[in-house]
């Protein structure tokens, strides 16, 4: 069998939430080794493409691989499997608030392997290390700042090792400087761990600055797609807007609504 | 407008079907064996510790109190036919067969049951649970098992407590203080208490008590809309919910145990 | 920290245990040991006032058994049969039977009163019916009997 040159493929892919479309046929590729973005204005569902890649929710029709392996209507029992190849950085770190640090990032190791105690000390410090919190490693979520939580999450979640990282939105809330700290994390680890890096997020600049490949999704499908520097070069308006950060255009500041002279004077009939 | 509220109640009965449908669910998943059985003992000990050893102390006072309150009402009234002998009798049969069960859930909901809904809620909220999930754990046997297992195994023994603090409060109060024979006190008690009818028909009561009101418990926080709001709400809909369960399945089971 | 846990839960555990015990010995006053050989024996009155299934049967004030069933028989006399620790084997068959009340307002209970022992006695057994038999006093038959004096017994 042939390793692809995608981690993931997800071709004609719909989904829909209570009667709303949130994807109408999708495609999307995530070549292995890069950095790729999935870019978008918030409420589009990004957190949800994450969630349909991990296997946690199910799309109405089409398909999802992971290396190879098609995750969608696939047994639990694979689809487990399959997971502990994936890494996931939570918004909120979702670190397990009654375990420390340590303890956090331990965790998948133990639950997964059977690996004496010596030898999980030497991974947790080392994973702890290269997100430089080995001196926080006997503290406990709640005494760490929000940068901090989040870096900790990221060393659990390439605690096994994983093939895939996924980082939802990982600069959101985050100071200029613990900002600057998971860009260059996000880099490093793709570079030095070899993994395949996913960035959903909406920090244009911060995106661009470390992805290989971006996809730009509104509108339920892929509307762009390129490398950084092919998208800055893009002129459809939709693309400049979002890439420019302008308030109205083709995705409007409005509200759809109706004339709004009627309903302010039409009042009361 | 009629249209629209048989609509409104169909679409209540479908979302309370629905419910319960997602509750069996997670007991089931919860519930089916996961082959890590020696991993989850530190689990369920932890959990033990949090449901169980932490309410000991409202169920020893609630039950001080009760079985202080029993015997000095019971007193006030058995004096008048001469029959303050049957005192324990009064204070022991009340408390093992309805007030040693009952009470004692209503306050394991309270203590226990809210807490257990407001940490899985909040574990959802903070997205520990898709965490899980994502570490290919299942959250229903890391997070929901374990704690279904204490309190089910909790809640019978506090019940037992309960019961047993509740008759020494009654023989302080109804022995040491008005002056009941001691020996009439316990003899009397010793010759209408039945193991069979009555303590362990307490003890069915207390065990389906524990299932249900954890699993209410569980369920709320499981399903919760993992906002503060939603949290707040599924923990006030636990403590109602497991209370009304509570009472109107005592009166099926007291029927079923002493109705004949 | 851990420790401390493992330990409170062992207490809470045993604190758990000692009160099951507690209500099992101590109020219930049962054998644990379970359910002891018991053996049969049947009564008929002609009245048995209050008495119940489950009502003790007691020898001199010593719980022997109790009643299991309470039924009218083919001649209209109540047929009371009660199941007797196999401990207390040894009565004779001239033993009799009375429906006794603790107290003015206490509950009812069969007082057995073992009888003679000589060589045409037997020992009675699984089944065996008990002949000499009183019934239960009806406090209205009492103070009819005291009002009219027509006592004749």
């Amino acid at each position: 069998m042939s390793v692809s040159d995608n981690i993931i493929e997800i071709s004609a892919m719909n989904f829909s939430r209570e009667d709303r479309i949130i994807y109408n046929d999708i495609n999307l590729n995530v070549p292995r080794g890069k950095v790729t973005a999935i870019m978008g204005p918030s409420g589009i569902g990004k957190t949800t493409l994450l969630r349909l890649i991990g296997g946690q929710i199910t799309p109405s029709s089409g398909s999802i691989k992971f290396n190879d392996q098609e995750l969608v209507n696939i047994d639990r029992k694979s689809l487990f499997k399959a997971r502990r190849k994936m890494g996931m950085l939570f918004q909120s770190g979702a670190m397990f608030t009654e375990l420390s640090v340590f303890d956090n990032v331990a965790f998948p190791i133990r639950e997964h392997t059977k690996l004496p105690e010596s030898i999980i000390r030497k991974i947790v410090l080392m994973k702890l290390e290269a997100v430089g919190l080995r001196g926080a490693a006997d503290l406990f979520p709640s005494e760490l700042s929000g940068g901090m939580a989040r870096r900790a999450a990221l060393a659990r979640a390439i605690a096994l090792d994983p093939d895939l990282i996924m980082y939802d939105e990982p600069f959101t809330g985050q100071d200029p400087i613990s900002m600057g700290v998971i860009v260059r994390l996000i880099r490093e680890l793709n570079d030095a761990l070899g993994v395949t890096s996913i960035v959903v997020s909406h920090d244009v600049d911060e995106v661009l600055s470390i992805a290989d490949y971006v996809y730009i999704v509104a509108n339920k499908t892929v509307i762009a797609s390129g490398t950084p520097e092919e998208l800055r070069q893009e002129t459809a308006p939709q693309i400049v807007q979002f890439m420019q950060g302008r308030p109205d255009g083709p995705v409007p500041f409005h509200f759809p609504s109706d004339d709004y002279k009627k309903e302010l004077f039409n009042h009361g009939n | 407008m009629a249209i629209s509220s048989i609509q409104q109640m169909g679409r209540n009965s479908l979302s309370v079907i629905a419910g319960l449908g997602r509750a069996a669910f997670m007991l089931v998943g919860a519930l089916k064996p996961s082959g890590r059985g020696v991993k989850l003992l530190p689990l369920l000990i932890k959990q033990l510790y949090v449901v169980g050893v932490q309410s000991l102390i409202i169920i020893v006072v609630s039950g001080l109190f009760i079985g202080m309150v029993l015997s000095l009402q019971g007193y006030t009234i058995l004096v008048g036919y001469g029959a303050e002998q049957s005192l324990g009798q009064m204070v022991s049969l009340s408390l093992l067969r309805e007030l040693g069960p009952v009470v004692s859930a209503l306050l394991f909901a309270g203590r226990a049951g809210s807490a257990l809904t407001a940490e899985i809620g909040l574990m959802k909220a903070t997205e520990q649970l898709s965490s899980l999930e994502m570490m290919a754990i299942d959250p229903l046997h890391q997070i929901v098992a374990p704690r279904f297992w204490a309190g089910v195994i909790s809640l019978p023994l506090l019940a037992a407590i309960f019961s047993a603090v509740g008759i020494i409060g009654g023989h302080l109060v109804g022995v040491d203080w008005l002056g009941v024979d001691s020996g009439a006190f316990w003899s009397v008690m010793q010759s209408s208490v039945e193991w069979q009818e009555d303590i362990v028909n307490g003890a069915i009561k207390s065990i389906i008590f524990a299932i249900v009101v954890t699993w209410i418990a569980l369920h709320k926080g499981y399903d919760a809309v993992p906002t503060s709001e939603g949290i707040s709400k599924a923990t006030t809909s636990t403590v109602v919910q497991s209370s009304l369960a509570i009472l109107g399945l005592d009166f099926v089971l007291t029927v079923v145990m002493f109705g004949s | 920290m851990s420790k401390k846990i493992e330990l409170m839960v062992g207490f809470f555990l045993l604190a758990g245990i000692a009160a099951i015990l507690m209500l099992g010995l101590k109020v219930a006053n049962s054998q644990l040991g379970g359910n002891t050989d018991t053996y049969q024996l049947i009564a008929k009155f002609s009245n048995i006032g209050g008495l119940k299934v489950r009502s003790s049967v007691k020898v001199g004030g010593v719980v022997v058994g109790r009643v299991v069933s309470i039924s009218l028989d083919d001649d209209f006399s109540p047929k009371v049969v009660m199941n007797i620790n196999s401990d207390f084997n040894k009565f004779p068959d001239s033993s009799s039977v009375a429906i006794l009340t603790s107290g003015l307002l206490g509950e009812q209970f069969i007082g057995l009163t073992p009888g003679f022992v000589d060589e045409e006695t037997e020992i009675l057994a699984n089944g065996d019916l008990l002949e000499d038999t009183r019934s239960a006093m009806v406090l209205e038959d009492l103070i009819g009997q005291f009002l009219y004096g027509n006592s004749e017994d």
